[in-house]
């Protein structure tokens, strides 16, 4: 290395060619660029025409001078020169390049790589081995020495890990290297547990450099729920200055979409901001997580679980005195118990079942009408939790007394027993102790809860499997049924505490949670997760993205219960059989310190002046000399076609270059296509990217168009082509949809778009375009499609064109509606059921609307196609027949849009007699 | 023979709308040869031309008296006029001739050629005799003579320039000179002196390429003659275009001057126009204003 100044030189010998410009001069100073011959009848006339200045016949002097750049600028970047060099490490010997890469080193990243990308290129010009290694992704086999530039070569593949590094493994690994070196540390500047001893390791190895970047990290501490929202911690470090950001809350909305639910302007003071989100319950059912916009962190979302869901629970009791004591009230200690960790809802039942809630309890209530034992048992059947309490009104009714009730675990016998009374022998009877089947299994049994009368279940064969608490003498207390997804709880004491004292004691709270999962009710989630497995199924990455967990191994509620996010227990969201947990990087009470480093540590400022190779700038300063060059030959010789061409063609090749493309507005394009849509009446066709199929619809609605416009007073504007995503469709009377195999699955948007446009009378008419085979019930592949395309479509029930359909007449009188195909049947909106044939009349009075979907298979775009000059494009039929076929497919096409644009005023009675008269009746 | 039928089959396709051209003779009186060409006055000739009263020196044999037995008056019987005109062309062949710039190729003398034979169909149809000046055969009318003179267009020459050999030109003939005229003056000038002495009318039509108009070469440039012969190397051809210009408009000028001195007229050609233009042009000045 050889230095001028600020700049160096890695092969400064290279230069001695700079001696060679002067002999250059020389030899491009005699010889001029070689004339171009012409053959010119003329010439006589140029004989003697000199010319004015003879200096030409030598090459002119800026073009000598921009040569001789040429091949120094070529000279001196072969000699390669560096800007602001390095002064180079004194020590050659290995070299070992720690970089934390945690979920803190995420948001500076591509920084970090760039740095060590540099010091990794430093040690390749020195010819140093290197030992390379994330903290957080220790390579199984240990650390190895190897070549710089192979480190380099994998560089670009390493991520930040959503977690801490796993310091005795990392300090393992390197106490295992086999020989000393000095070591380059690019530390994230956070403290982590077992950092000195890692530090010891490497100074055990030789010299330790630390290069700590200058950051200010954002980090989302865990999420506790409040009265109106929730309350969250903003940690911030390193670089402590005033920040703007936002925390958000994020979560589906009820169309399945992720949405921001609520969010908190935050400006950062101190290392620790308090933050406050108001939520209302709905939507804090919904948040998946919370996260700092425009943080690309793992520390900067929070996921959420469902500790922070309350579930709803309905409470309905089967006394309707009202004048009993609160205390006696059979709802009482129920209400207290899910008042805390629940919404409680209490109504009437057919306003609450209308809510859908979680759980639903019925506190002594014997017999349901009809209706509401139906709803209940649709509403158990989709997952819900019926929860009942037996008293004195279900031991006295005749409720799954001989027969089971659907509604109820177990068969009862009548009447019921008591203990301990002034009439009976025994005395109150205690628990058993649950059993290992039982969802109470490892609850306390307190002494002091007894039970003093019940309702007994019939001994059936299937009993015991229902029970799930039963008292000392073996006597069912609890039993249970699952019902579809649901499942039906029956407890045979009251409620209150006048069958047992239960309800008094702090079993009964556990009992419930652990019947309805409602989870804050106790904060010992330990306990909840003990015996579980849990299995991963959304996982964290570095950056703070949601990744889908594939097959990760499960992990087991009790090292669940005190994990750190590590390796093994990645950061992300974690199932067992009744509930999701969280597993965050930053957990509740986290605290982060800045590293502190010893004495012994060299610590260097990553700002230092990098050194910039200029070998690439110069090459590309000759590369451009040399096409000026050619160019400037091109004109002294007279080649050049004209400056202003060259310019023209410069600038065609160059500006799309320069300029980015610039995106039309896509307001300014939605709105130009409304325009042209709606100037006049247009058919639309679903774009269904089948070129072949656009073209044919395209064609076949230009055919009904001409159609339209020389039979009726019809006259539509030339079809358009609409995408569903994207266009917007509330402009057309008609969507014309051939089903294609290729056609993709349509967005929750797009299907939001179709209902509404169906609903606000837009009519879309699918065409499967298999008549040919689709007879018979047989189901097709396009109808399939179909199936699945209109499975979220708002789809009416359906029925096969009746005969006095609408659309036999609005135009045409037709009882068929052939197209390519003849035969297929074609559905519409089933008729009101309450029209029935009157007598005399010939046609139902149907309802008004037209249908919002005809669905048929006939392939009409086919029939009706016509080339731009008026030609039919497709063949129909055979001969003469043929033609019909065609002629009726115009005449149901006119008829169609007819239907879609006068609806039921052909329906109307006063075109009957002219109707009769037609049919000649 | 098949370039030559070829350009027949073009000439007569360019020819066939032209009206027959009855070319003007100032000298009725000297001329000896006599044809079926009326020059519509009164004169020797076989044709009936009109009666006029008889005056006083009409001689008594030519009195029609079969006229003017239907009369008191005496009328005299008078014939047309009638001679055949002969027209010489010149075609320059030579090297100079053969330069083109254009990109369908078409050459300065293949232009020539094709207005030299167009002319001498349109003049064949009105009777006229024609001939090529730089062959023997004298002035015909025919379709054998018309073979001959496309065989003789298609005869290139090695010479750089060429001029017209005038001394076989029958007196008071007619003739049409095509060249580029870029070559040395002087032949030309001597050529059209003799003709005008002989008593011969005609036009000069220079045929020019855009290229040799607008000289649009630029930068270091050889422009070598199209026989190779002459060369000139300038550095910047772009300097020289204002002189060429202004030695090509010299050029047109002394050739306007003395084609108005011998009584002629003068056309510039570019090859890049339609031929129809000149052709026409040549047509009318053959024919002479009327």
């Amino acid at each position: 290395m050889w230095t001028i100044g600020p700049l160096g030189f890695a092969n400064p010998w290279l230069l001695c060619g700079l001696l060679v410009l002067p002999l250059l001069w020389v030899l491009l100073r005699a010889v001029p660029p070689a004339p171009n011959s012409v053959r010119f009848s003329g010439v006589a006339l140029l004989l003697g025409l000199n010319d004015k200045d003879s200096q030409a016949a030598r090459t002119p002097w800026w073009l000598l001078l921009l040569r001789l750049g040429l091949v120094s600028a070529l000279i001196m970047a072969f000699a390669g020169p560096i800007l602001n060099p390095k002064p180079q490490t004194q020590d050659t010997g290995p070299l070992i390049v720690l970089v934390d890469g945690t979920w803190a080193d995420a948001p500076v990243w591509p920084t970090q790589m760039a740095r060590l990308d540099e010091i990794l290129e430093q040690a390749e010009r020195g010819d140093r081995l290197v030992a390379f290694a994330v903290s957080t992704d220790v390579p199984a086999g240990g650390l190895t020495f190897a070549p710089a530039r192979e480190w380099r070569a994998g560089l670009a593949g390493r991520v930040p890990a959503p977690f801490a590094p796993d310091a005795d493994a990392l300090a393992a690994a390197i106490e295992a290297l086999d020989r000393k070196a000095s070591t380059l540390w690019l530390s994230d500047g956070i403290a982590y547990t077992g950092r000195e001893k890692v530090l010891a390791a490497l100074q055990s190895k030789g010299a330790v450099q630390v290069i700590e970047t200058p950051q200010s990290v954002l980090a989302l501490g865990s999420v506790e729920r409040d009265e109106n929202g929730v309350s969250l911690d903003v940690h911030q470090f390193g670089v402590t200055d005033d920040r703007d950001f936002k925390v958000l809350a994020m979560g589906p909305d009820p169309a399945g979409v992720e949405r921001v639910l609520g969010q908190a302007h935050v400006v950062s003071q101190e290392s620790i901001t308090p933050v406050h989100l108001a939520l209302r319950p709905e939507l804090m059912n919904r948040v998946t997580r919370f996260q700092i916009e425009n943080m690309r962190s793992a520390a900067a979302v929070q996921l959420v679980g469902d500790n922070l869901k309350r579930p709803e629970v309905v409470l309905i009791s089967g006394d309707n005195d009202n004048g009993t004591l609160d205390i006696l009230s059979q709802l009482h200690y129920l209400r207290t118990a899910f008042s805390a960790s629940s919404d409680v809802i209490e109504g009437a039942f057919s306003d609450v079942i209308a809510a859908n809630p979680d759980v639903i309890v019925l506190a002594d209530v014997a017999q349901l009408s009809g209706g509401e034992e139906t709803d209940l048992l649709d509403w158990t059947r989709k997952g819900g939790v019926l929860l009942r309490f037996s008293g004195p009104k279900l031991a006295a009714s005749d409720v799954s007394r001989d027969a089971l009730d659907p509604l109820m675990p177990v068969r009862l016998r009548a009447g019921g027993r008591s203990l301990g009374g002034a009439m009976s022998w025994g005395e109150p009877k205690q628990l058993q102790e649950f059993s290992e089947k039982s969802p109470f299994y490892g609850l306390d049994i307190p002494k002091d809860v007894t039970v003093s009368s019940q309702i007994m279940a019939q001994p059936d064969p299937d009993l015991s499997a229902r029970v799930i608490a039963s008292l000392a003498d073996g006597t069912p207390l609890v039993t249970r049924k699952s019902v579809g997804q649901g499942q039906v709880v029956l407890f045979h004491v009251t409620a209150n505490a006048q069958w047992s004292t239960l309800p008094l004691s702090g079993l009964f709270l556990s009992m419930l949670q652990r019947l309805t999962q409602a989870s804050n009710i106790t904060s010992s989630e330990t306990e909840e997760l003990t015996g579980q497995v849990l299995s991963p199924i959304r996982l964290l990455d570095g950056f703070g993205n949601l990744y889908d967990a594939g097959l990760k191994p499960s992990v087991s509620g009790e090292v669940f219960s005190t994990a750190r996010t590590s390796s093994r227990t990645p950061a992300g969201l974690y199932q067992s059989p009744l509930r999701t947990f969280a597993l965050n990087v930053i957990q509740k009470g986290d605290i982060f310190l800045p590293a502190q480093w010893p004495q012994s540590v060299t610590i260097l400022t990553s700002e230092v002046t990098s050194e910039t190779s200029l070998k690439p700038f110069l090459l590309i300063a000759a590369l451009f000399a040399l096409a000026v060059d050619m160019l400037a030959t091109l004109a002294l010789t007279g080649r050049m076609i004209g400056m202003g061409r060259a310019a023209i063609f410069a600038g065609t090749v160059c500006l799309p270059l320069i300029m980015a493309p610039h995106p039309i507005h896509a307001q300014q394009v939605s709105d130009a296509f409304l325009q042209t849509a709606s100037s006049e009446l247009t058919l639309a066709y679903v774009v269904t990217g089948d070129d072949a199929v656009d073209t044919t619809s395209r064609q076949g609605l230009l055919g009904v168009s001409q159609a339209l416009a020389a039979r009726t007073s019809v006259e539509p504007a030339a079809p358009i082509g609409v995408d569903l995503a994207t266009d917007p469709l509330g402009v057309f009377p008609l969507i014309y949809w051939p089903i294609t195999q290729g056609q993709t699955a349509l967005s929750a948007q797009t299907y939001d778009k179709l209902n509404a446009y169906m609903r606000t009378g837009g009519t879309i008419f699918f065409d499967t375009r298999d008549g040919d085979i689709s007879g018979f019930g047989r189901v097709t592949p396009m109808g399939s499609k179909l199936r699945s395309i209109a499975a979220q479509l708002d789809v009416p029930p359906l029925e096969p064109v009746p005969q006095d359909h609408v659309l036999t007449r609005s135009f045409y009188l037709l009882q068929e509606f052939p197209g390519r195909y003849v035969g297929a049947d074609l559905w519409v909106q089933k008729s009101a059921t309450e029209t029935e044939f009157i007598e005399g009349m010939p046609f139902r009075s149907l309802n008004d609307n037209v249908s919002p979907v005809i669905i048929g298979a006939n392939d009409w775009a086919s029939a009706w196609a016509v080339a731009d000059d008026g030609r039919a494009v497709r063949p129909v039929g055979a001969g003469y027949a043929g033609e019909r076929q065609r002629e009726m497919a115009y005449r149901f096409g006119i008829n169609l849009i007819l239907y879609v644009l006068t609806g039921s005023y052909k329906s109307d009675q006063i075109h009957v007699p002219a109707l009769l008269e037609r049919l000649g009746e | 023979m098949n370039k030559s039928n070829d350009l027949r089959t073009r000439s007569e396709a360019l020819a066939a709308p032209m009206p027959a051209l009855l070319a003007e003779a100032d000298h009725l009186a000297q001329t000896l040869m006599m044809g079926g060409h009326g020059r519509r006055r009164a004169g020797n000739g076989s044709e009936f031309w009109q009666y006029r009263p008889a005056q006083a020196g009409d001689p008594a044999r030519a009195i029609d008296w079969r006229r003017s037995a239907q009369s008191d008056a005496v009328f005299v019987r008078e014939k047309e006029w009638q001679a055949a005109q002969s027209v010489y062309f010149w075609c320059d062949q030579s090297a100079s001739m053969q330069f083109t710039s254009l990109k369908n190729g078409t050459v300065k003398s293949d232009r020539g050629a094709l207005l030299a034979l167009s002319l001498s169909i349109v003049l064949m149809q009105g009777g006229e005799r024609v001939a090529l000046c730089h062959h023997d055969t004298p002035p015909r009318n025919g379709p054998q003579q018309l073979r001959r003179i496309a065989e003789g267009l298609c005869l290139p020459l090695d010479a750089e320039h060429s001029a017209p050999d005038v001394s076989h030109f029958v007196p008071h003939a007619q003739a049409v000179f095509l060249s580029d005229f870029l070559g040395p003056i002087e032949p030309i000038e001597a050529a059209l002196e003799a003709a005008a002495n002989a008593g011969v009318r005609g036009a000069l039509c220079q045929i020019l390429d855009p290229a040799e108009e607008a000289f649009p070469y630029k930068g270091r440039t050889v422009f070598t003659s199209m026989n190779g012969r002459v060369s000139h190397e300038t550095m910047r051809a772009d300097d020289l275009q204002t002189r060429y210009k202004t030695r090509l408009n010299a050029r047109k000028a002394t050739l306007q001057n003395l084609a108005a001195q011998a009584g002629w007229q003068f056309i510039c050609h570019h090859t890049d126009t339609p031929a129809r233009v000149p052709l026409l042009w040549l047509y009318q000045a053959l024919e002479g204003a009327r």
